[in-house]
């Protein structure tokens, strides 16, 4: 039996009522292992004016590695704010197999929504320094000038790390077709 | 069984576009760079999972929220959850929302003249079964206009969140009504050129879940993103 997918629609306005009672910003509650981080940022649309009826949802594996386990389930939700600021705290994922079982570098993806976005859009937050996004086999994917948008920004004045999603223009985030 | 190696690219004309400019939130939203292929890798194959804990029994239940019955006709929705291979999706996590039946969310956003519910919140959570099966009692959500154009109206529709079991298998998408006149007027609808896809947002009306004398029901089945077939599987 072949069947097809059912098409996307959007969130609209109004997805707080039914998708936030479940927002999940801290991830990691005392007791999962890894290094603390935060993570926060915004979402700003093509006239640059912040979103303020988005959600970020993001998943991401363990300080070790995994995916979806017992004590680290690494899944969050975020909606923004009226400054169009998401935020997460969490713990710095350990590296996964690539394609061609080769490791990618500590990343978080990321699937954000919003009303005039008539899909999920697909993203991927990667961590400054860090020496794996060099030899990391999505990175390579991604035209190098346009790298930078997928990488955080290294702790600022709050320690958090900073990743925001841009819409448009010149810094427009990288999307990805997943 | 098979390792998954990815899931399908889908059919032309099936998913929409980020820019479509008769939906006009779409000309400063939608990304202007191409969009990057995305290998399906560990992290685009797995996804959360949400169990009973966090999901109670009432909440597929949007007429037993507060202390008395919501104004509006009550329906039962209901249907299937499955993958392209036909296959069911089980305990996966479906979220709803939907405005009530004067066509009015309780959100600060929404300024539309209609009155609010005090015994409506217009949100449910409910998992699939072993089958895929999930079932929501609610009332049937009204019609609203909106400021997409001139004399723009939404058709009567009920928002739905998937999770499925994968993150690349996330899914929102909306459930309309048989015969809204609305319909061929919004361009949500009509996002996408391929009429069969369109058509399988509108929702049947089910006698086998109309319970007599109490609510209709409306049979509503989604099909998630399935697995790629690997080159064994594939007939040579």
């Amino acid at each position: 039996m072949s069947l097809q997918a059912t098409t996307s629609q959007t969130v609209g306005p109004y997805l707080h009522i039914g998708l936030t009672p479940m927002t999940i910003e801290n991830l990691a509650p005392a007791g999962v292992a890894g290094e603390r981080i935060s993570i926060e940022g915004r979402v700003v649309d093509g006239d640059g004016k912040p979103v303020n009826d988005a959600m970020v949802e993001i998943w991401q594996a363990s300080a070790a590695g995994k995916y979806g386990g017992k004590d680290f389930r690494g899944f969050g939700r975020s909606p923004t704010d009226d400054n169009g600021m998401f935020r997460f705290q969490t713990i710095k994922p350990g590296r996964v197999p690539g394609p061609g079982g080769k490791l990618q570098a500590p990343h978080i993806a990321a699937n954000i929504f919003m009303r005039g976005q008539l899909k999920q859009l697909v993203s991927r937050i990667y961590f400054p320094d860090d020496p794996a996004n060099a030899e990391d086999p999505v990175l390579a994917l991604v035209p190098a000038e346009r790298r930078v948008t997928l990488t955080a920004k290294g702790a600022g004045k709050s320690g958090a790390f900073e990743w925001n999603v841009i819409l448009q223009g010149k810094d427009e985030t990288v999307f990805f077709d997943c | 069984m098979s390792e998954i190696t990815g899931y399908r690219r889908p059919s032309p004309g099936t998913q929409p576009d980020y820019l479509f400019p008769k939906y006009v939130s779409t000309i400063k939203r939608a990304p202007t760079r191409p969009l990057v292929i995305l290998p399906h890798t560990l992290t685009e194959l797995t996804g959360p999972v949400f169990g009973h804990d966090e999901v109670k029994a009432t909440d597929s239940d949007l007429t037993k929220q507060h202390a008395g019955d919501p104004i509006g006709e009550r329906i039962i929705v209901s249907g299937r959850v499955l993958d392209e291979n036909g296959k069911p999706v089980p305990h996966t996590l479906v979220e709803v929302w939907q405005a009530n039946s004067a066509g009015r969310y309780p959100h600060r956003a929404d300024q539309h003249d209609a009155p609010t519910d005090p015994n409506f919140t217009g949100a449910g959570r409910a998992l699939t079964d072993e089958h895929g099966h999930y079932r929501f009692v609610t009332i049937k959500p009204g019609e609203y206009p909106w400021r997409n154009h001139f004399n723009a109206w939404r058709p009567a529709h009920i928002h739905f969140s998937l999770f499925g079991p994968a993150f690349a298998t996330r899914l929102v998408t909306q459930m309309y009504f048989p015969g809204d006149p609305l319909l061929p007027f919004d361009p949500m609808f009509n996002c996408v050129p391929d009429e069969r896809a369109r058509n399988r947002l509108i929702s049947a009306l089910d006698w086998e879940t109309t319970i007599p004398e109490i609510a209709l029901g409306y049979r509503f089945d989604i099909v998630l993103r399935g697995p790629d077939e690997t080159p064994m599987e594939r007939k040579s």
